[in-house]
């Protein structure tokens, strides 16, 4: 059952150097404030699990948190590449860098199989592409019925989803209006769900039956943090700061700017304290 | 009048599209020549963007393929799984609008390495979307700015099956779509062969001649027996373009979409 926590507290308790963990989020209610909290808890060795490893992952990669990437599409959207993530692929800064590479459509089907608990995810993909020759994870598996043969990725099962919400009620049931992205299947696919919302309400409203909704008991700690995905965005509250993202290009390009900015934006801040 | 040659190259792609086509779009040069053509010829054309949105219809192009934008201007948005499960495995997608940062003769796209995958020279963002639409939507069309560097003889790295690195595999793998039938260029339109499936030329835009087009390809470019002019932008569709273009630029403080 979800426990409301202060977000330092939610990290601490819940993330521990060396887990698997996946900050979702499909551009839209990227995890940003509970991202620069594990920076500031100084947590090493995660294995970092997201489909567009964005902003956030460029951080915690440069700030040294990761020892393995697993991922489908690492770029700042619209903008260019993520430099924190080419350097250490590149040259291994601040420490080399795993990766496992995937598509889309295999992480959005592993994320599926992890919340059905199911071993594998079985679908059609991969067909020609050099992506199975580099990834050993990719397997094939012929359809019993019709001898097709299919492609099988193993289902994601992070230790620990943390995602952004627009609100929580005091119960803790989670409501996600917008581009929902996979935070649903992340968060059911874990062993425990971190989630960080806009606000805590004492009634989630008239959602209807059919709004995307993560019942307290799928939950472990849910966590106020107004503005936690800028400069992503949490639709109804506030817009994408697509400027931020063009100006991230200059700021991660070089090594010593990007940790300037950490230091001043993310290291010697407190977190966002309700 | 006078258009950049980068005009060109989206009013070409966009005329590709018709009113019956359900579009799977990619970020950045696909996405203008596919909003271009909802603006201009094919009012009714559906856009399906990977981040859920089905029959979105922004009004500015997306800096990102999430955009609150498209959410807003969108009949409904399913999530990430849904998607590329029921609407794109489905196959209920006509055409998927890719590009890359290399392309060979058969239509084969890198977006993933530059160099040596273990030891990469560039790394490049990855497959995002690419790698399935590739194979799942009906047929492809290309974008890409013509270059001896992004049109090359071998790509260092195959992320997205065309017609395969000698133009049968697609066959032989028993992929049943049709693969790209398309390619869209800042100097002319090409297509496939229908037996060897290499791509060929088959208009060059104006003021572009072959030599040009052989200068910025890195393999001996075929071109088709009769090749003719792409028609130049019309007034409508540049002033539809620069609009747009222009409400993007206002929305985002950076220009988008090119």
């Amino acid at each position: 059952m979800a426990q409301l926590l202060p977000l330092s507290e939610a990290i601490a308790r819940f993330v521990h150097s060396g887990d698997s963990v996946a900050l979702e989020g499909f551009t839209h209610l990227i995890p940003f404030a509970a991202g620069h909290e594990i920076i500031r808890q100084q947590l090493t060795d995660l294995t970092l699990i997201r489909m567009t490893p964005d902003l956030i992952y460029d951080q915690m990669i440069g700030c040294g948190c990761a020892r393995k990437l697993v991922f489908s599409w690492g770029g700042n959207p619209g903008v260019g590449s993520l430099h924190r993530l080419r350097d250490a692929v590149e040259r291994g800064w601040p420490k080399p860098l795993e990766i496992e590479e995937h598509s889309h459509s295999a992480m959005a089907h592993a994320f599926a199989a992890g919340a059905s608990g199911m071993p594998c995810a079985v679908f059609r993909g991969y067909q020609g592409s050099d992506l199975r020759r580099v990834n050993p994870r990719i397997k094939e598996v012929t359809c019993p019925f019709t001898g097709e043969v299919l492609t099988a990725v193993p289902a994601l099962r992070p230790d620990v989803a943390v995602v952004h919400a627009q609100k929580a009620d005091r119960a803790g049931n989670v409501l996600i209006a917008g581009i929902i992205g996979v935070q649903k299947e992340a968060v059911l696919a874990a062993s425990c769900a971190i989630v960080t919302v806009e606000e805590i309400v004492d009634d989630l409203g008239s959602t209807g039956t059919n709004a995307t909704v993560l019942p307290a008991w799928t939950v472990s700690a849910v966590a106020l943090a107004p503005g936690g995905a800028r400069p992503s965005y949490a639709h109804g509250y506030y817009g994408r700061d697509n400027v931020f993202y063009t100006e991230w290009d200059g700021i991660a390009r070089d090594r010593e700017t990007f940790t300037r900015w950490i230091d001043e934006h993310v290291r010697n801040r407190e977190a966002v304290s309700p | 009048m006078t258009w950049s040659a980068s005009e060109m190259m989206t009013v070409a792609a966009a005329r590709a599209l018709t009113d019956d086509d359900i579009c799977f779009v990619g970020i950045g040069l696909p996405s203008a020549a596919c909003n271009l053509a909802r603006l201009t010829h094919a009012p009714r054309l559906t856009l399906v963007y990977e981040s859920g949105t089905l029959e979105t219809r922004p009004h500015v192009l997306p800096l990102s393929i999430g955009d609150g934008e498209l959410y807003e201007t969108a009949l409904t948005t399913v999530s990430v799984p849904e998607m590329f499960q029921y609407w794109l495995q489905g196959g209920r997608i006509t055409v998927g609008f890719l590009g890359g940062a290399q392309v060979d003769r058969f239509g084969n796209l890198n977006s993933t390495v530059i160099g040596d995958y273990a030891k990469p020279k560039v790394r490049l963002p990855g497959s995002g979307g690419a790698t399935e639409i590739s194979t799942s939507c009906r047929r492809i069309y290309i974008v890409m700015r013509h270059g001896p560097r992004s049109f090359v003889p071998k790509l260092d790295f195959l992320t997205s099956l065309g017609h395969g690195p000698t133009g049968r595999e697609r066959r032989e793998l028993g992929v049943t779509t049709e693969g790209p039938s398309l390619i869209v260029t800042d100097l002319c339109t090409m297509r496939p062969d229908q037996e060897t499936k290499e791509f060929e030329v088959v208009t060059l835009h104006p003021g572009i001649d072959r030599q040009r087009v052989q200068e910025q390809t890195g393999w001996p470019i075929r071109f088709a027996a009769e090749i003719g002019e792409t028609p130049p932008p019309t007034g409508d569709e540049l002033a539809a373009l620069r609009d747009l273009n222009e409400r993007t630029a206002r929305a985002h403080g950076v220009i988008a979409g090119d």
